[in-house]
């Protein structure tokens, strides 16, 4: 404590210097706290956005569909038995050729169910969606995008209206709505698709049968995706007698996950840069420390002739360091904060909120500590080594 | 009290080895004043070291309160000069940015004596020095006369063995030196031990006993 005070009236004899000095640190500590926690915020509006998309969903791959395949009826009696699996949506898809008189262009169709439109989260602006009815009434019906609406119609509020897919006339019942925050809107724009009943899609194409090999288990009310996808994993397991390689089951959500990576990379790559200025800042704190013991070397002549010991020249001047460090740390943290504060009314209307991230305030407050330590060491060192005669005579 | 035999101390200089102190023998006794006279460069300086244990002797042996000091390591030097030794110095040697009150505490702190205790005995060497008023001056707002009396009572609040003074009136007018060889005087009758250095014959002949010192030998001079 009362070395502590010592520091403080040390550091405030020098003002301009200190604050000089405290300058690295002060930078270092902001550009910590601040870049991460810009990137942070960033990351938090992103992943709400990505979250929106429709991503969240159990997607199953099944390889082993020669010996015993799954059908329909069976995915029907999953559904039915398991309150968790209530929306699985199987799927095929295959590239087939779209007309409506003069105009005609190759479309991806989707032959789906029902449960494919929660599943993916769609939105249609037109019509509705295909339904139970449709699938097992294997209906001549379709849902297409609006790029589909725009090359094949020529306008998009186009339901009723009938064009052939692979020479079989479908009547449009639905138009999905181009929206950015949809994953599918977003992988199917500026690309010809359609969505069929499964069972239509059937008859299209011959590289298609009712043999099911995908399929997505939508959110269901009451349990995560990954209690969803244990659910899943526990039937097929059954079904396969064990064989793990029959299927692949992936409940990540996949593209928060990315964006974790990507986010925490920056976090990680910006947080480095930021570490580099603090040490550098801390070379600053080691440089004025010796210019300052060479100063007050008489001073430390005079501590030790009349009893300090080594150790207590060391704590001395260490303390200086250590507190030297902590002020400009929490400058720097006063400073970032004001500048969050700044920054996030400035973008208020865009929605990004930019939060003073708790963990990496604690880290900077750690990090100064340990700089303090380090680069105050070797200074504190020096003067604790110095003999008291050749300190006394020092400079007179 | 403080017994020295055959101590030597040799400094390189260059190529030349010089002999600062060549088997120095003294004997100082409980409650005396000694002062201890020589010319610059008889080896002075570097007795008033090894006395003040701020320097270890090369050879010979030290004994101050009859324990060898010549074997202390450097954490118990600064304990002995700590708690038997009390300096006063030419140049004051006050740390510029404490108060006068605050240096005379520092070896206090540095005994890890209680906060009341310090005050108390702040207090009482201030006011044997006559300066307990400007006991909260900084060191540059006192005049030399003062600074002294201030490291002097810096000095006495230890309650040393030996009060050591090196030219303490060296920095001084003639009147001020006087004041403060009366109060070595008076700090002599209250039973402290002290030895003065000095180059001065007027100040060393203040001393009832006086030591010569040449070529980093000590003598005894008769009165």
């Amino acid at each position: 404590m009362r070395s502590l005070i010592m520091a403080l009236r040390s550091i405030g004899s020098n003002k301009m210097r200190s604050a000089l000095t405290m300058l690295g640190i002060i930078i270092g500590v902001m550009a910590l706290v601040v870049l991460v926690s810009l990137v942070n915020g960033a990351t938090g509006s992103i992943t709400n956005a990505v979250s929106g998309l429709g991503s969240s969903v159990v997607t199953v791959n099944l390889y082993d569909t020669t010996k015993k395949p799954v059908t329909l009826e069976e995915i029907s009696e999953w559904q039915e038995s398991e309150p968790a699996l209530a929306h699985i949506a199987p799927y095929k898809t295959d590239t087939l050729s779209a007309r409506r008189f003069e105009n005609f262009g190759s479309a991806t169709v989707y032959g789906v169910t029902a449960a494919y439109k929660d599943a993916q989260a769609l939105k249609l602006t037109e019509g509705r969606f295909i339904s139970a009815a449709d699938v097992k009434n294997h209906s001549f019906v379709c849902v297409i995008n609006e790029t589909m609406a725009e090359k094949l119609v020529g306008y998009t509020d186009c339901t009723g209206q009938k064009i052939k897919i692979s020479g079989t006339e479908y009547t449009i019942i639905g138009v999905l709505e181009a929206e950015e925050n949809n994953l599918t809107a977003i992988f199917t724009a500026g690309q010809m698709t359609a969505f069929v009943p499964l069972t239509s899609l059937v008859r299209l194409s011959d590289s298609v049968n009712l043999q099911i090999s995908q399929f997505y288990i939508g959110p269901s009310e009451g349990y995560t995706l990954d209690e969803t996808a244990d659910v899943m994993e526990r039937i097929l397991l059954d079904r396969y007698q064990d064989d793990e390689d029959a299927y692949r089951i992936s409940s990540q959500n996949i593209l928060e996950d990315a964006m974790g990576k990507v986010t925490n990379v920056l976090s990680i790559l910006l947080g480095g840069i930021a570490a580099i200025s603090l040490i550098v800042g801390g070379i600053g704190i080691m440089n004025i420390m010796m210019v300052t013991v060479t100063e007050r070397t008489r001073e430390i002549g005079i501590r030790k002739a009349i009893g300090a010991s080594r150790g207590t020249i060391l704590v001395q001047f260490l303390m200086e360091a250590v507190v030297l460090c902590m002020l400009g740390c929490g400058l720097g943290i006063f400073f970032s904060w004001g500048i969050l504060r700044l920054v996030s009314s400035v973008v208020a209307s865009t929605g990004l909120v930019f939060e003073m991230n708790g963990s990496v305030v604690v880290t900077a407050v750690v990090f100064c500590f340990l700089i303090g330590i380090i680069f105050g060491l070797s200074p504190a060192n020096k003067a604790a080594k110095m003999k008291p005669i050749d300190a006394l005579h020092y400079g007179g | 009290m403080i017994e020295l035999r055959d101590v030597c101390k040799y400094y390189q200089v260059g190529d030349d080895k010089v002999r600062a102190l060549d088997h120095a023998n003294l004997h100082i006794y409980p409650h005396e004043f000694v002062s201890i006279i020589g010319p610059s460069g008889s080896g002075k300086s570097t007795l008033m070291n090894i006395i003040g244990c701020l320097d270890t002797a090369d050879a010979g042996i030290y004994l101050l309160d009859g324990m060898p000091i010549d074997a202390y390591s450097e954490r118990e030097l600064a304990r002995v000069r700590n708690r038997k030794i009390g300096f006063v110095f030419q140049n004051f040697n006050l740390i510029a940015k404490l108060s006068a009150e605050e240096n005379v505490e520092l070896p206090l702190i540095y005994q890890k004596v209680r906060r009341s205790e310090r005050a108390r005995r702040v207090r009482e060497a201030l006011e044997q020095v006559g300066l307990w008023e400007r006991a909260k001056h900084l060191p540059t707002e006192l005049s030399g006369g003062q600074q002294q009396r201030v490291a002097i009572a810096r000095a006495l609040v230890t309650r040393p063995s030996l009060i050591l003074a090196d030219e303490p009136t060296g920095n001084l007018d003639s009147k001020t030196s006087r004041e403060i060889i009366g109060m070595f005087h008076e700090l002599h009758d209250q039973g402290n031990t002290i030895v003065l250095i000095t180059h001065d014959d007027k100040i060393a002949h203040e001393a009832p006993r006086i030591l010569h010192i040449l070529d980093g030998r000590v003598t005894e001079v008769q009165p």
